[in-house]
Protein backbone atom coordinates (compact mmCIF):
# COMPACT_ATOMS: atom_id res chain seq x y z
CA UNK A 1 0.00 0.00 0.00
CA UNK A 2 2.93 2.28 -0.61
CA UNK A 3 1.26 4.84 -2.81
CA UNK A 4 -1.27 5.99 -0.19
CA UNK A 5 -0.39 9.52 0.80
CA UNK A 6 0.86 9.49 4.36
CA UNK A 7 -0.07 12.85 5.82
CA UNK A 8 -2.43 15.34 4.30
CA UNK A 9 -1.42 18.97 4.84
CA UNK A 10 -1.67 20.00 8.48
CA UNK A 11 -4.63 17.83 9.42
CA UNK A 12 -4.26 16.14 12.78
CA UNK A 13 -3.38 12.44 12.68
CA UNK A 14 -6.35 10.06 12.53
CA UNK A 15 -5.14 8.28 15.64
CA UNK A 16 -2.70 9.73 18.12
CA UNK A 17 -1.58 8.06 21.35
CA UNK A 18 0.67 9.75 23.89
CA UNK A 19 1.91 8.11 27.06
CA UNK A 20 -0.96 5.63 27.24
CA UNK A 21 -0.71 3.37 30.27
CA UNK A 22 -2.82 0.46 31.42
CA UNK A 23 -2.44 -1.99 34.28
CA UNK A 24 -4.60 -4.92 35.30
CA UNK A 25 -4.35 -5.04 39.07
CA UNK A 26 -0.66 -5.02 39.90
CA UNK A 27 0.31 -6.07 36.39
CA UNK A 28 1.39 -3.23 34.14
CA UNK A 29 0.69 -4.00 30.48
CA UNK A 30 1.12 -0.63 28.74
CA UNK A 31 3.74 1.70 30.18
CA UNK A 32 3.47 4.80 28.02
CA UNK A 33 2.59 3.94 24.43
CA UNK A 34 3.13 6.65 21.80
CA UNK A 35 2.23 6.47 18.14
CA UNK A 36 0.45 8.36 15.36
CA UNK A 37 -1.46 7.03 12.41
CA UNK A 38 -2.03 9.53 9.61
CA UNK A 39 -5.15 9.58 7.46
CA UNK A 40 -5.06 6.93 4.74
CA UNK A 41 -2.07 5.24 6.27
CA UNK A 42 -1.80 1.58 7.19
CA UNK A 43 0.11 1.08 10.39
CA UNK A 44 0.97 -2.30 11.83
CA UNK A 45 1.92 -2.94 15.44
CA UNK A 46 4.18 -5.95 15.87
CA UNK A 47 5.30 -7.61 19.06
CA UNK A 48 5.39 -10.93 20.86
CA UNK A 49 2.20 -12.48 22.13
CA UNK A 50 1.03 -11.11 25.47
CA UNK A 51 2.86 -7.79 25.04
CA UNK A 52 -0.39 -5.83 25.03
CA UNK A 53 -1.12 -5.34 21.34
CA UNK A 54 -4.80 -6.23 21.70
CA UNK A 55 -5.03 -4.11 24.83
CA UNK A 56 -3.63 -1.14 22.89
CA UNK A 57 -6.25 -1.45 20.17
CA UNK A 58 -9.04 -1.92 22.72
CA UNK A 59 -7.95 1.26 24.49
CA UNK A 60 -8.14 3.18 21.22
CA UNK A 61 -11.57 1.67 20.53
CA UNK A 62 -12.73 2.56 24.04
CA UNK A 63 -13.50 -1.06 24.95
CA UNK A 64 -10.95 -0.84 27.76
CA UNK A 65 -10.45 2.37 29.71
CA UNK A 66 -6.79 3.38 29.78
CA UNK A 67 -5.30 4.56 33.08
CA UNK A 68 -3.41 7.63 31.91
CA UNK A 69 -2.18 9.36 28.79
CA UNK A 70 -3.95 10.80 25.81
CA UNK A 71 -5.76 9.11 22.92
CA UNK A 72 -6.98 11.38 20.15
CA UNK A 73 -9.11 10.47 17.17
CA UNK A 74 -9.13 13.16 14.47
CA UNK A 75 -7.59 15.48 17.04
CA UNK A 76 -10.36 14.92 19.63
CA UNK A 77 -9.42 13.59 23.03
CA UNK A 78 -11.60 10.51 23.57
CA UNK A 79 -11.35 10.07 27.32
CA UNK A 80 -13.01 13.41 28.16
CA UNK A 81 -15.85 13.07 25.73
CA UNK A 82 -19.63 13.18 26.17
CA UNK A 83 -21.48 9.97 25.40
CA UNK A 84 -22.98 11.59 22.31
CA UNK A 85 -19.59 12.62 20.91
CA UNK A 86 -18.22 9.19 21.76
CA UNK A 87 -20.98 7.58 19.69
CA UNK A 88 -20.08 9.77 16.74
CA UNK A 89 -16.46 8.63 17.02
CA UNK A 90 -17.50 4.98 17.33
CA UNK A 91 -19.30 5.25 14.01
CA UNK A 92 -15.97 5.87 12.30
CA UNK A 93 -14.63 2.52 13.48
CA UNK A 94 -14.64 -0.98 12.09
CA UNK A 95 -12.97 -3.82 13.95
CA UNK A 96 -11.90 -7.31 13.01
CA UNK A 97 -11.51 -9.25 16.26
CA UNK A 98 -8.76 -11.76 16.84
CA UNK A 99 -11.28 -14.56 17.38
CA UNK A 100 -13.81 -13.30 14.84
CA UNK A 101 -16.43 -12.60 17.52
CA UNK A 102 -19.26 -13.36 15.12
CA UNK A 103 -22.75 -13.38 16.66
CA UNK A 104 -23.61 -17.06 16.74
CA UNK A 105 -27.31 -16.39 17.24
CA UNK A 106 -27.56 -14.68 13.85
CA UNK A 107 -27.06 -15.99 10.31
CA UNK A 108 -23.96 -14.86 8.44
CA UNK A 109 -25.70 -12.17 6.42
CA UNK A 110 -27.17 -10.56 9.53
CA UNK A 111 -23.75 -10.55 11.12
CA UNK A 112 -22.39 -8.65 8.15
CA UNK A 113 -25.40 -6.35 7.99
CA UNK A 114 -25.49 -5.76 11.76
CA UNK A 115 -24.05 -2.25 11.78
CA UNK A 116 -26.23 -1.23 8.85
CA UNK A 117 -29.40 -2.60 10.45
CA UNK A 118 -28.97 -1.36 13.99
CA UNK A 119 -26.75 1.70 13.87
CA UNK A 120 -27.64 3.13 10.43
CA UNK A 121 -31.30 2.05 10.24
CA UNK A 122 -30.96 0.62 6.75
CA UNK A 123 -34.12 -1.35 5.85
CA UNK A 124 -33.70 -5.13 6.11
CA UNK A 125 -33.94 -5.93 2.42
CA UNK A 126 -31.45 -3.24 1.46
CA UNK A 127 -29.11 -4.28 4.28
CA UNK A 128 -29.30 -7.85 3.09
CA UNK A 129 -28.30 -6.88 -0.44
CA UNK A 130 -25.43 -4.79 0.89
CA UNK A 131 -24.30 -7.68 3.09
CA UNK A 132 -24.29 -10.04 0.11
CA UNK A 133 -22.22 -7.47 -1.77
CA UNK A 134 -19.69 -7.32 1.07
CA UNK A 135 -19.59 -11.11 1.26
CA UNK A 136 -18.82 -11.19 -2.44
CA UNK A 137 -15.98 -8.73 -1.83
CA UNK A 138 -14.35 -11.23 0.52
CA UNK A 139 -14.95 -14.07 -1.93
CA UNK A 140 -17.99 -15.71 -0.35
CA UNK A 141 -21.10 -16.56 -2.33
CA UNK A 142 -24.67 -15.67 -1.37
CA UNK A 143 -25.35 -19.26 -0.22
CA UNK A 144 -23.01 -18.62 2.73
CA UNK A 145 -25.25 -15.77 3.88
CA UNK A 146 -27.93 -18.11 5.19
CA UNK A 147 -25.55 -20.31 7.19
CA UNK A 148 -24.86 -19.93 10.88
CA UNK A 149 -21.30 -18.81 11.82
CA UNK A 150 -20.72 -22.14 13.59
CA UNK A 151 -21.09 -23.94 10.26
CA UNK A 152 -18.10 -22.12 8.76
CA UNK A 153 -14.41 -23.04 8.72
CA UNK A 154 -11.87 -20.80 10.47
CA UNK A 155 -10.84 -19.08 7.25
CA UNK A 156 -14.44 -18.42 6.25
CA UNK A 157 -15.19 -17.01 9.71
CA UNK A 158 -12.27 -14.61 9.36
CA UNK A 159 -13.60 -13.51 5.99
CA UNK A 160 -17.10 -12.99 7.34
CA UNK A 161 -15.64 -11.02 10.25
CA UNK A 162 -13.73 -8.95 7.72
CA UNK A 163 -16.90 -8.34 5.73
CA UNK A 164 -18.66 -7.26 8.93
CA UNK A 165 -15.83 -4.88 9.86
CA UNK A 166 -16.05 -3.08 6.52
CA UNK A 167 -19.81 -3.22 5.97
CA UNK A 168 -20.48 0.29 7.25
CA UNK A 169 -17.54 1.61 5.20
CA UNK A 170 -15.71 2.94 8.26
CA UNK A 171 -13.00 5.58 8.14
CA UNK A 172 -10.73 3.71 10.52
CA UNK A 173 -10.43 -0.06 10.47
CA UNK A 174 -8.70 -2.17 13.11
CA UNK A 175 -7.43 -5.65 12.31
CA UNK A 176 -6.41 -7.79 15.27
CA UNK A 177 -4.28 -10.67 14.00
CA UNK A 178 -6.21 -11.10 10.76
CA UNK A 179 -4.12 -14.06 9.57
CA UNK A 180 -3.36 -15.95 12.77
CA UNK A 181 -4.41 -19.57 12.61
CA UNK A 182 -4.83 -19.62 8.85
CA UNK A 183 -2.85 -21.60 6.32
CA UNK A 184 -0.31 -19.52 4.35
CA UNK A 185 -2.43 -19.38 1.22
CA UNK A 186 -5.58 -18.29 3.04
CA UNK A 187 -3.43 -15.81 5.00
CA UNK A 188 -2.25 -14.29 1.74
CA UNK A 189 -5.83 -14.09 0.48
CA UNK A 190 -6.84 -12.21 3.62
CA UNK A 191 -3.82 -9.90 3.37
CA UNK A 192 -4.71 -9.04 -0.21
CA UNK A 193 -8.31 -8.40 0.81
CA UNK A 194 -7.21 -6.06 3.55
CA UNK A 195 -4.97 -4.08 1.22
CA UNK A 196 -7.57 -3.95 -1.52
CA UNK A 197 -10.47 -3.01 0.74
CA UNK A 198 -8.73 -0.32 2.76
CA UNK A 199 -7.52 1.21 -0.47
CA UNK A 200 -10.98 1.07 -2.01
CA UNK A 201 -12.59 2.71 1.02
CA UNK A 202 -9.69 5.12 1.46
CA UNK A 203 -9.65 4.00 5.08
CA UNK A 204 -7.00 4.38 7.74
CA UNK A 205 -5.89 1.01 9.09
CA UNK A 206 -4.35 -0.03 12.38
CA UNK A 207 -3.42 -3.70 12.45
CA UNK A 208 -1.78 -6.09 14.84
CA UNK A 209 0.13 -9.13 13.81
CA UNK A 210 3.13 -11.23 14.58
CA UNK A 211 3.17 -12.66 11.07
CA UNK A 212 5.99 -10.93 9.15
CA UNK A 213 4.64 -11.93 5.74
CA UNK A 214 1.45 -10.13 6.64
CA UNK A 215 3.38 -7.09 7.89
CA UNK A 216 5.28 -6.75 4.63
CA UNK A 217 2.08 -6.99 2.68
CA UNK A 218 -0.22 -4.60 4.52
CA UNK A 219 2.00 -2.08 6.34
CA UNK A 220 2.97 1.43 5.30
CA UNK A 221 4.45 1.98 8.72
CA UNK A 222 5.47 -0.44 11.47
CA UNK A 223 5.73 0.04 15.22
CA UNK A 224 7.11 -2.54 17.59
CA UNK A 225 5.62 -2.93 21.04
CA UNK A 226 7.89 -4.35 23.69
CA UNK A 227 7.69 -4.18 27.46
CA UNK A 228 4.75 -1.78 27.41
CA UNK A 229 6.31 0.75 25.04
CA UNK A 230 6.76 1.37 21.33
CA UNK A 231 10.49 0.75 20.96
CA UNK A 232 10.78 1.34 17.24
CA UNK A 233 8.63 2.95 14.62
CA UNK A 234 9.29 3.57 10.94
CA UNK A 235 8.29 2.95 7.34
CA UNK A 236 8.13 -0.69 6.27
CA UNK A 237 10.98 -0.13 3.81
CA UNK A 238 13.34 0.63 6.68
CA UNK A 239 12.54 -2.32 8.88
CA UNK A 240 15.30 -4.53 7.50
CA UNK A 241 18.00 -1.95 8.20
CA UNK A 242 16.63 -0.37 11.35
CA UNK A 243 19.59 -1.42 13.45
CA UNK A 244 17.36 -2.12 16.45
CA UNK A 245 18.36 -5.46 17.98
CA UNK A 246 14.85 -6.11 19.34
CA UNK A 247 13.21 -5.55 15.98
CA UNK A 248 15.84 -7.62 14.22
CA UNK A 249 15.38 -10.51 16.59
CA UNK A 250 11.61 -10.33 16.07
CA UNK A 251 11.59 -10.13 12.28
CA UNK A 252 14.05 -12.98 11.96
CA UNK A 253 12.32 -15.02 14.64
CA UNK A 254 15.44 -15.90 16.62
CA UNK A 255 15.34 -17.35 20.13
CA UNK A 256 18.67 -15.72 20.94
CA UNK A 257 18.75 -11.95 21.40
CA UNK A 258 17.76 -9.17 23.77
CA UNK A 259 14.14 -10.42 24.04
CA UNK A 260 14.18 -13.24 26.57
CA UNK A 261 11.19 -15.55 26.73
CA UNK A 262 10.38 -16.46 30.29
CA UNK A 263 10.80 -20.20 30.09
CA UNK A 264 12.63 -22.34 32.57
CA UNK A 265 15.67 -24.26 31.35
CA UNK A 266 15.05 -27.98 31.10
CA UNK B 1 1.70 -11.58 68.61
CA UNK B 2 -1.87 -11.49 69.82
CA UNK B 3 -2.22 -7.91 68.65
CA UNK B 4 -0.87 -8.85 65.24
CA UNK B 5 -3.34 -11.70 64.83
CA UNK B 6 -6.18 -9.46 65.99
CA UNK B 7 -5.20 -6.87 63.41
CA UNK B 8 -5.09 -9.58 60.78
CA UNK B 9 -8.58 -10.62 61.71
CA UNK B 10 -9.76 -7.00 61.52
CA UNK B 11 -8.11 -6.61 58.15
CA UNK B 12 -9.84 -9.75 56.94
CA UNK B 13 -13.23 -8.52 58.12
CA UNK B 14 -12.57 -5.14 56.56
CA UNK B 15 -11.60 -6.66 53.25
CA UNK B 16 -14.67 -8.90 53.13
CA UNK B 17 -16.90 -5.95 53.98
CA UNK B 18 -15.34 -3.88 51.22
CA UNK B 19 -15.79 -6.74 48.78
CA UNK B 20 -19.48 -7.05 49.68
CA UNK B 21 -20.02 -3.30 49.41
CA UNK B 22 -18.16 -3.23 46.09
CA UNK B 23 -20.28 -6.04 44.68
CA UNK B 24 -23.49 -4.37 45.85
CA UNK B 25 -22.40 -1.09 44.30
CA UNK B 26 -21.57 -2.73 40.98
CA UNK B 27 -24.93 -4.49 40.91
CA UNK B 28 -26.71 -1.22 41.73
CA UNK B 29 -24.92 0.62 38.92
CA UNK B 30 -25.68 -2.22 36.51
CA UNK B 31 -29.36 -2.24 37.52
CA UNK B 32 -29.77 1.51 37.11
CA UNK B 33 -28.08 1.50 33.73
CA UNK B 34 -30.22 -1.44 32.61
CA UNK B 35 -33.44 0.27 33.72
CA UNK B 36 -32.49 3.53 32.06
CA UNK B 37 -31.94 1.68 28.77
CA UNK B 38 -35.31 -0.06 29.16
CA UNK B 39 -36.98 3.35 29.20
CA UNK B 40 -35.09 5.19 26.42
CA UNK B 41 -35.25 4.54 22.67
CA UNK B 42 -34.13 2.99 20.41
CA UNK B 43 -36.12 -0.12 21.31
CA UNK B 44 -35.74 -3.52 19.72
CA UNK B 45 -39.32 -4.86 19.42
CA UNK B 46 -38.22 -7.90 17.42
CA UNK B 47 -35.78 -8.94 20.17
CA UNK B 48 -38.39 -8.29 22.85
CA UNK B 49 -40.83 -10.57 21.05
CA UNK B 50 -38.18 -13.29 20.66
CA UNK B 51 -37.39 -13.13 24.35
CA UNK B 52 -41.07 -13.21 25.31
CA UNK B 53 -41.49 -16.37 23.30
CA UNK B 54 -38.30 -17.84 24.76
CA UNK B 55 -39.21 -16.98 28.35
CA UNK B 56 -42.98 -17.23 28.27
CA UNK B 57 -44.02 -19.77 25.70
CA UNK B 58 -41.23 -22.28 26.28
CA UNK B 59 -41.67 -22.12 30.06
CA UNK B 60 -45.37 -23.02 29.84
CA UNK B 61 -44.87 -26.82 30.10
CA UNK B 62 -42.68 -26.68 33.23
CA UNK B 63 -44.81 -24.07 34.89
CA UNK B 64 -48.00 -25.92 34.01
CA UNK B 65 -46.65 -29.20 35.38
CA UNK B 66 -45.49 -27.69 38.65
CA UNK B 67 -48.84 -25.89 38.96
CA UNK B 68 -51.04 -28.92 38.46
CA UNK B 69 -49.12 -31.14 40.86
CA UNK B 70 -48.91 -28.41 43.49
CA UNK B 71 -52.69 -27.97 43.32
CA UNK B 72 -53.31 -31.70 43.48
CA UNK B 73 -51.10 -32.37 46.47
CA UNK B 74 -52.49 -29.31 48.22
CA UNK B 75 -56.02 -30.68 47.97
CA UNK B 76 -54.90 -34.06 49.20
CA UNK B 77 -52.96 -32.75 52.18
CA UNK B 78 -55.53 -30.21 53.30
CA UNK B 79 -58.14 -32.95 53.16
CA UNK B 80 -56.03 -35.03 55.55
CA UNK B 81 -55.85 -32.12 57.94
CA UNK B 82 -59.30 -30.62 57.59
CA UNK B 83 -61.25 -33.88 57.77
CA UNK B 84 -60.12 -34.15 61.41
CA UNK B 85 -62.16 -30.99 62.18
CA UNK B 86 -64.92 -31.82 59.71
CA UNK B 87 -63.86 -28.69 57.81
CA UNK B 88 -63.53 -30.25 54.36
CA UNK B 89 -65.60 -27.45 52.85
CA UNK B 90 -62.65 -25.11 53.32
CA UNK B 91 -60.50 -27.07 50.87
CA UNK B 92 -61.42 -25.08 47.74
CA UNK B 93 -60.49 -21.84 49.51
CA UNK B 94 -57.26 -23.20 50.87
CA UNK B 95 -56.24 -24.45 47.44
CA UNK B 96 -57.18 -21.23 45.66
CA UNK B 97 -55.58 -18.97 48.24
CA UNK B 98 -52.35 -20.91 48.52
CA UNK B 99 -51.95 -21.22 44.78
CA UNK B 100 -52.71 -17.63 43.80
CA UNK B 101 -50.91 -15.95 46.67
CA UNK B 102 -47.88 -18.14 47.19
CA UNK B 103 -47.34 -21.37 45.33
CA UNK B 104 -48.15 -20.14 41.85
CA UNK B 105 -45.67 -17.27 41.82
CA UNK B 106 -43.00 -18.93 43.96
CA UNK B 107 -42.93 -22.27 42.16
CA UNK B 108 -43.09 -20.62 38.75
CA UNK B 109 -40.37 -18.20 39.89
CA UNK B 110 -38.08 -21.01 40.99
CA UNK B 111 -38.65 -22.97 37.79
CA UNK B 112 -38.05 -19.92 35.62
CA UNK B 113 -34.95 -19.01 37.65
CA UNK B 114 -33.56 -22.41 36.75
CA UNK B 115 -34.60 -22.39 33.12
CA UNK B 116 -34.36 -18.78 32.03
CA UNK B 117 -31.77 -17.40 34.47
CA UNK B 118 -29.33 -20.12 33.48
CA UNK B 119 -29.95 -19.70 29.77
CA UNK B 120 -29.45 -15.94 29.95
CA UNK B 121 -26.24 -16.18 31.96
CA UNK B 122 -24.83 -18.84 29.66
CA UNK B 123 -25.69 -16.99 26.47
CA UNK B 124 -24.53 -13.55 27.59
CA UNK B 125 -21.49 -15.03 29.35
CA UNK B 126 -20.42 -16.82 26.18
CA UNK B 127 -20.89 -13.61 24.25
CA UNK B 128 -18.68 -11.85 26.79
CA UNK B 129 -15.80 -14.33 26.70
CA UNK B 130 -15.86 -14.64 22.90
CA UNK B 131 -15.74 -10.83 22.57
CA UNK B 132 -19.19 -10.67 20.98
CA UNK B 133 -20.18 -7.97 23.48
CA UNK B 134 -17.12 -5.92 22.48
CA UNK B 135 -18.10 -6.51 18.86
CA UNK B 136 -21.57 -5.05 19.57
CA UNK B 137 -19.91 -1.90 20.87
CA UNK B 138 -17.72 -1.55 17.77
CA UNK B 139 -20.87 -1.85 15.67
CA UNK B 140 -22.31 1.16 17.52
CA UNK B 141 -24.88 -0.94 19.36
CA UNK B 142 -25.20 -0.60 23.10
CA UNK B 143 -25.20 -4.08 24.68
CA UNK B 144 -27.54 -2.87 27.42
CA UNK B 145 -30.08 -1.92 24.78
CA UNK B 146 -29.57 -4.91 22.55
CA UNK B 147 -29.05 -7.73 25.06
CA UNK B 148 -30.22 -6.70 28.50
CA UNK B 149 -33.23 -4.41 28.12
CA UNK B 150 -35.22 -6.89 25.96
CA UNK B 151 -34.58 -9.71 28.45
CA UNK B 152 -35.57 -7.65 31.50
CA UNK B 153 -38.72 -6.33 29.85
CA UNK B 154 -39.71 -9.70 28.44
CA UNK B 155 -39.35 -11.40 31.83
CA UNK B 156 -41.24 -8.58 33.54
CA UNK B 157 -44.12 -8.87 31.08
CA UNK B 158 -44.36 -12.63 30.65
CA UNK B 159 -43.94 -13.82 34.24
CA UNK B 160 -47.38 -12.52 35.32
CA UNK B 161 -48.95 -14.27 32.33
CA UNK B 162 -47.15 -17.49 33.21
CA UNK B 163 -48.28 -17.22 36.82
CA UNK B 164 -51.87 -16.57 35.78
CA UNK B 165 -51.70 -19.79 33.78
CA UNK B 166 -50.13 -21.57 36.76
CA UNK B 167 -52.95 -20.25 38.99
CA UNK B 168 -55.63 -21.61 36.71
CA UNK B 169 -53.92 -24.96 36.22
CA UNK B 170 -53.13 -25.25 39.93
CA UNK B 171 -56.74 -24.64 40.94
CA UNK B 172 -57.73 -27.18 38.29
CA UNK B 173 -55.35 -29.68 39.89
CA UNK B 174 -57.05 -29.19 43.24
CA UNK B 175 -60.41 -29.54 41.56
CA UNK B 176 -59.47 -32.79 39.85
CA UNK B 177 -58.30 -34.42 43.06
CA UNK B 178 -61.22 -33.08 45.11
CA UNK B 179 -63.90 -34.10 42.64
CA UNK B 180 -62.51 -37.40 41.41
CA UNK B 181 -60.80 -38.67 44.51
CA UNK B 182 -62.38 -36.93 47.50
CA UNK B 183 -65.96 -36.98 46.13
CA UNK B 184 -66.63 -33.25 46.16
CA UNK B 185 -69.53 -31.88 44.19
CA UNK B 186 -68.01 -30.32 41.06
CA UNK B 187 -70.30 -27.29 40.82
CA UNK B 188 -70.08 -26.57 44.55
CA UNK B 189 -66.30 -26.76 44.45
CA UNK B 190 -66.05 -24.22 41.65
CA UNK B 191 -68.63 -21.91 43.19
CA UNK B 192 -66.84 -22.09 46.52
CA UNK B 193 -63.53 -21.21 44.87
CA UNK B 194 -65.03 -18.35 42.93
CA UNK B 195 -66.96 -16.85 45.85
CA UNK B 196 -64.10 -16.75 48.28
CA UNK B 197 -61.29 -15.68 46.01
CA UNK B 198 -60.68 -11.94 46.24
CA UNK B 199 -59.11 -9.88 43.47
CA UNK B 200 -56.27 -8.96 45.80
CA UNK B 201 -55.27 -12.62 46.16
CA UNK B 202 -54.65 -12.89 42.44
CA UNK B 203 -53.25 -9.39 42.01
CA UNK B 204 -50.68 -9.80 44.75
CA UNK B 205 -49.50 -12.99 43.06
CA UNK B 206 -49.18 -11.24 39.72
CA UNK B 207 -47.23 -8.36 41.24
CA UNK B 208 -44.91 -10.92 42.78
CA UNK B 209 -44.54 -12.57 39.40
CA UNK B 210 -43.52 -9.34 37.69
CA UNK B 211 -40.93 -8.61 40.38
CA UNK B 212 -39.59 -12.18 40.26
CA UNK B 213 -39.33 -12.05 36.49
CA UNK B 214 -37.33 -8.85 36.64
CA UNK B 215 -35.01 -10.17 39.36
CA UNK B 216 -34.39 -13.49 37.62
CA UNK B 217 -33.54 -11.81 34.32
CA UNK B 218 -31.41 -9.24 36.14
CA UNK B 219 -29.37 -11.98 37.81
CA UNK B 220 -28.98 -13.89 34.55
CA UNK B 221 -27.85 -10.78 32.68
CA UNK B 222 -25.62 -9.43 35.44
CA UNK B 223 -23.70 -12.63 36.03
CA UNK B 224 -23.42 -13.36 32.31
CA UNK B 225 -22.31 -9.83 31.51
CA UNK B 226 -19.57 -9.93 34.13
CA UNK B 227 -18.31 -13.44 33.48
CA UNK B 228 -14.56 -13.81 33.08
CA UNK B 229 -12.21 -16.33 31.58
CA UNK B 230 -13.53 -19.09 29.37
CA UNK B 231 -15.91 -22.00 29.70
CA UNK B 232 -15.25 -22.22 33.42
CA UNK B 233 -16.17 -18.57 33.96
CA UNK B 234 -19.40 -19.03 32.04
CA UNK B 235 -20.21 -22.11 34.13
CA UNK B 236 -19.67 -20.18 37.35
CA UNK B 237 -21.81 -17.31 36.05
CA UNK B 238 -24.63 -19.72 35.24
CA UNK B 239 -24.57 -21.29 38.68
CA UNK B 240 -24.47 -17.88 40.36
CA UNK B 241 -27.36 -16.64 38.25
CA UNK B 242 -29.58 -19.58 39.21
CA UNK B 243 -28.70 -19.58 42.90
CA UNK B 244 -28.98 -15.82 43.38
CA UNK B 245 -32.16 -15.72 41.27
CA UNK B 246 -33.81 -18.42 43.40
CA UNK B 247 -32.77 -16.80 46.67
CA UNK B 248 -34.01 -13.38 45.57
CA UNK B 249 -37.36 -14.95 44.59
CA UNK B 250 -37.80 -16.31 48.12
CA UNK B 251 -36.60 -13.13 49.86
CA UNK B 252 -38.79 -10.83 47.77
CA UNK B 253 -41.71 -13.22 48.17
CA UNK B 254 -41.60 -12.53 51.87
CA UNK B 255 -41.11 -8.78 51.46
CA UNK B 256 -44.02 -8.43 49.02
CA UNK B 257 -46.30 -10.64 51.13
CA UNK B 258 -45.52 -8.47 54.12
CA UNK B 259 -46.22 -5.30 52.14
CA UNK B 260 -49.58 -6.59 50.88
CA UNK B 261 -51.03 -8.46 53.82
CA UNK B 262 -49.38 -7.47 57.08
CA UNK B 263 -52.06 -4.94 58.02
N1 LIG C 1 -9.29 -8.04 30.68
C1 LIG C 1 -8.06 -8.36 31.13
N2 LIG C 1 -7.87 -8.58 32.45
C2 LIG C 1 -6.65 -8.90 32.93
N3 LIG C 1 -5.55 -9.03 32.19
C3 LIG C 1 -5.67 -8.81 30.86
C4 LIG C 1 -6.93 -8.47 30.27
N4 LIG C 1 -6.75 -8.32 28.93
C5 LIG C 1 -5.44 -8.56 28.71
N5 LIG C 1 -4.79 -8.85 29.86
C6 LIG C 1 -3.36 -9.14 30.00
O1 LIG C 1 -2.64 -8.18 29.26
C7 LIG C 1 -1.56 -8.79 28.59
C8 LIG C 1 -1.57 -8.40 27.14
O2 LIG C 1 -2.66 -9.01 26.50
P1 LIG C 1 -2.98 -8.82 24.95
O3 LIG C 1 -3.04 -7.38 24.64
O4 LIG C 1 -4.17 -9.64 24.65
O5 LIG C 1 -1.69 -9.47 24.27
P2 LIG C 1 -1.36 -9.55 22.72
O6 LIG C 1 -0.20 -8.65 22.53
O7 LIG C 1 -0.97 -10.97 22.47
O8 LIG C 1 -2.57 -9.15 21.97
C9 LIG C 1 -1.66 -10.27 28.81
O9 LIG C 1 -0.65 -10.65 29.72
C10 LIG C 1 -3.02 -10.48 29.41
O10 LIG C 1 -2.94 -11.46 30.39
MG1 LIG D 1 -3.95 -10.21 20.91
Amino acid sequence: MSETNASVGNKPPKISCRGVTKSFGAKSVLAGVDFDVQAGESMVIIGGSGTGKSVTIKCVLGLIRHDAGSIKIDGQEVSRMSARAREAIDRKFGMLFQGGALFDSLPVWENVAFGLLHARNVPRRKARDLAMEKLAMVGLGPEVGKLSPSELSGGMQKRVALARAIATEPEIIFFDEPTTGLDPIMADVINNLIVEITRKLGATALSITHDMASVRKIADKVSMLYDGKIIWSGPIAEIDRCGNPYVEQFIHGRAAGPIQMQVRRL
Amino acid sequence: MILASRLNLLALIGRSLLAVLGATGRLAVFTLEAISHCLRPPFFPRLLLNQMIEIGYYSLPVVGLTGIFAGMVLALQSYTGFSRFAAESAIPNVVALSITRELGPVLAGLMVAGRVGAAMAAEIGTMRVTEQIDALRTLSTNPFKYLIAPRLLAALITMPILVLVADIIGIMGGYIVSVHKLDFNAAAYLKNTWDFLEPMDVISGLVKAAVFGFLIALMGCYHGFNSKGGAQGVGAATTNAVVSGAILVLVFNYIITEAFFSR
